[in-house]
């Protein structure tokens, strides 16, 4: 009895296991941006012997959310996961709001200026807010290009959304 | 997916509904993608090819939805009915299978769609069924996104230079009378209607025109007259131009069923 148990409980990480081992997995188009950071993460819980984790798409047809649904499966697979479903869950919409104060800090320091609430756009590079627009849409569905009138580099910015 | 269903609706009726605003996305989405590499300058190019990624995106989850509907649907995904169907299985609007043109053409059949998706979904986000009102908050805030981008070249094309006006009022001149199309209400508009799945049609078209019509007046365009108009996309009725679009689209899947890469 205690053995089975036992087994029982090496098959079930805790949710917050399951998150650290998640930490890995990034957004492949922004690599120093992890799956929580980016707010995508949503939920993880057991139900019955299946292991459920619940994802927000960023922009519905972004190709990046299908690489990071692989990369959560390879990456539990690999920690002994054997029953597991990702789950998508539109609501509610996923909104820049949820990109944590460390995934803010990580788009700055790798030249991305972050959205910001106020909807102001500074450059990554010299920290100017005199700032302009290039183009609405950039390289991934969630950038836009600007361009910094001061040190005059152009940069991406990660759309408010 | 949420998969509650509104009652007294038929699922034949939700597959169906489902299926026109999935393919309103999938075809414009197709059609946007006919300017990858040939836009009139990098950053448009990208900016079109953006479009038409997000709307291909919406067909997905629509044509999805679309798909679980029926038991034993044939079509059981959106890829499935995005690449095995013919054109008079195709239920999108006339407007959207237009060719590109020039860019002027392709910029005001963007704008035209936005602000009738932006309508039609913002009166969808409370739809009764829950699934469908899931997919239009969802959608909803990259379609506003859109509408920013086309709506500031319809100012900027019709207020532009000459040749830029021209163009744009060519193509509004040929563009106009595929959109009465977009607020036809048939029996199936009526049943999802009164089940509180879709909205009115009439009011979706009048929110359309408050805002459209004083926007192609400041773009400095006049709004042509005469009073034909093209019909028949949710029939199935489609002008010869789908047919070149499948074409395209399904060569793979035809050529080479199942095919995954």
């Amino acid at each position: 009895m205690t053995t089975a148990q036992d087994t029982g409980t090496r098959q079930r990480p805790d949710a917050a296991t399951v998150r650290r081992w998640l930490a890995v997995v990034t957004d492949p188009e922004i690599p120093v941006l992890s799956l929580e950071d980016l707010g995508v993460l949503r939920d993880i819980h057991w139900q019955d012997d299946t292991l459920m984790v619940v994802i927000s798409p960023t922009y519905t047809g972004c190709p990046a959310m299908d690489r990071m649904r692989a990369d959560i499966e390879a990456t539990l697979r690999a920690k002994g996961v054997e029953k597991l479903h990702i789950r998508e869950q539109l609501q509610p919409p996923w909104t820049t709001d949820w990109i944590t104060g460390k995934g803010l800090a990580a788009l700055q320091a790798y030249g991305i200026a972050p959205p910001r609430r106020s909807g102001e756009v500074r450059c990554p590079q010299c920290g100017s807010a005199n700032t302009t627009l290039i183009s609405r849409f950039g390289s991934t569905a969630c950038k836009a290009m600007h361009k910094c009138e001061d040190c005059l580099e152009p940069f991406d910015h990660f759309k408010c959304h | 997916m949420n998969t509650a269903v509104p009652a007294q609706t038929q699922a034949a009726d939700r597959r169906e509904y489902a299926l026109r605003l999935g393919d309103n996305a999938l075809i414009l989405g197709q059609r946007l993608s006919e300017w990858c590499g040939h836009g009139p300058f990098l950053e448009e190019d990208i900016a079109l090819t953006n479009l038409s990624l997000d709307l291909i995106g919406q067909a997905q989850l629509l044509l999805d939805l679309a798909a679980s509907q029926v038991p034993d649907d044939p079509f059981s995904d959106a890829d499935k009915l995005a690449y095995l169907r013919d054109a008079h299985q195709f239920r999108n609007a006339l407007l959207v299978e237009q060719p590109n043109g020039d860019f002027a053409h392709t910029i005001l059949r963007q704008y035209l769609m936005d602000v009738h998706d932006e309508k039609l979904y913002s009166a969808l986000a409370s739809s009764q069924w829950p699934a469908l009102a899931d997919i239009a908050r969802k959608v909803l805030k990259e379609i506003r996104y859109h509408k920013q981008h086309s709506g500031d070249w319809l100012h900027r094309l019709g207020q532009g230079t000459e040749e830029s006006h021209a163009r744009l009022q060519k193509a509004l001149d040929d563009l106009w009378f595929y959109t009465p199309e977009l607020f036809e209400s048939d029996a199936l508009n009526q049943r999802l209607q009164e089940a509180g799945v879709a909205p009115d049609m009439a009011d979706i078209e009048r929110q359309w025109r408050s805002e459209v019509e004083p926007a192609i007046q400041q773009a400095g365009l006049r709004l042509p007259e005469s009073g034909w108009r093209a019909t028949g996309g949710k029939k199935g009725h489609h002008s010869e131009h789908l047919g070149y679009i499948l074409a395209e689209m399904q060569f793979l899947q035809r050529a080479y069923p199942g095919c995954e890469w």
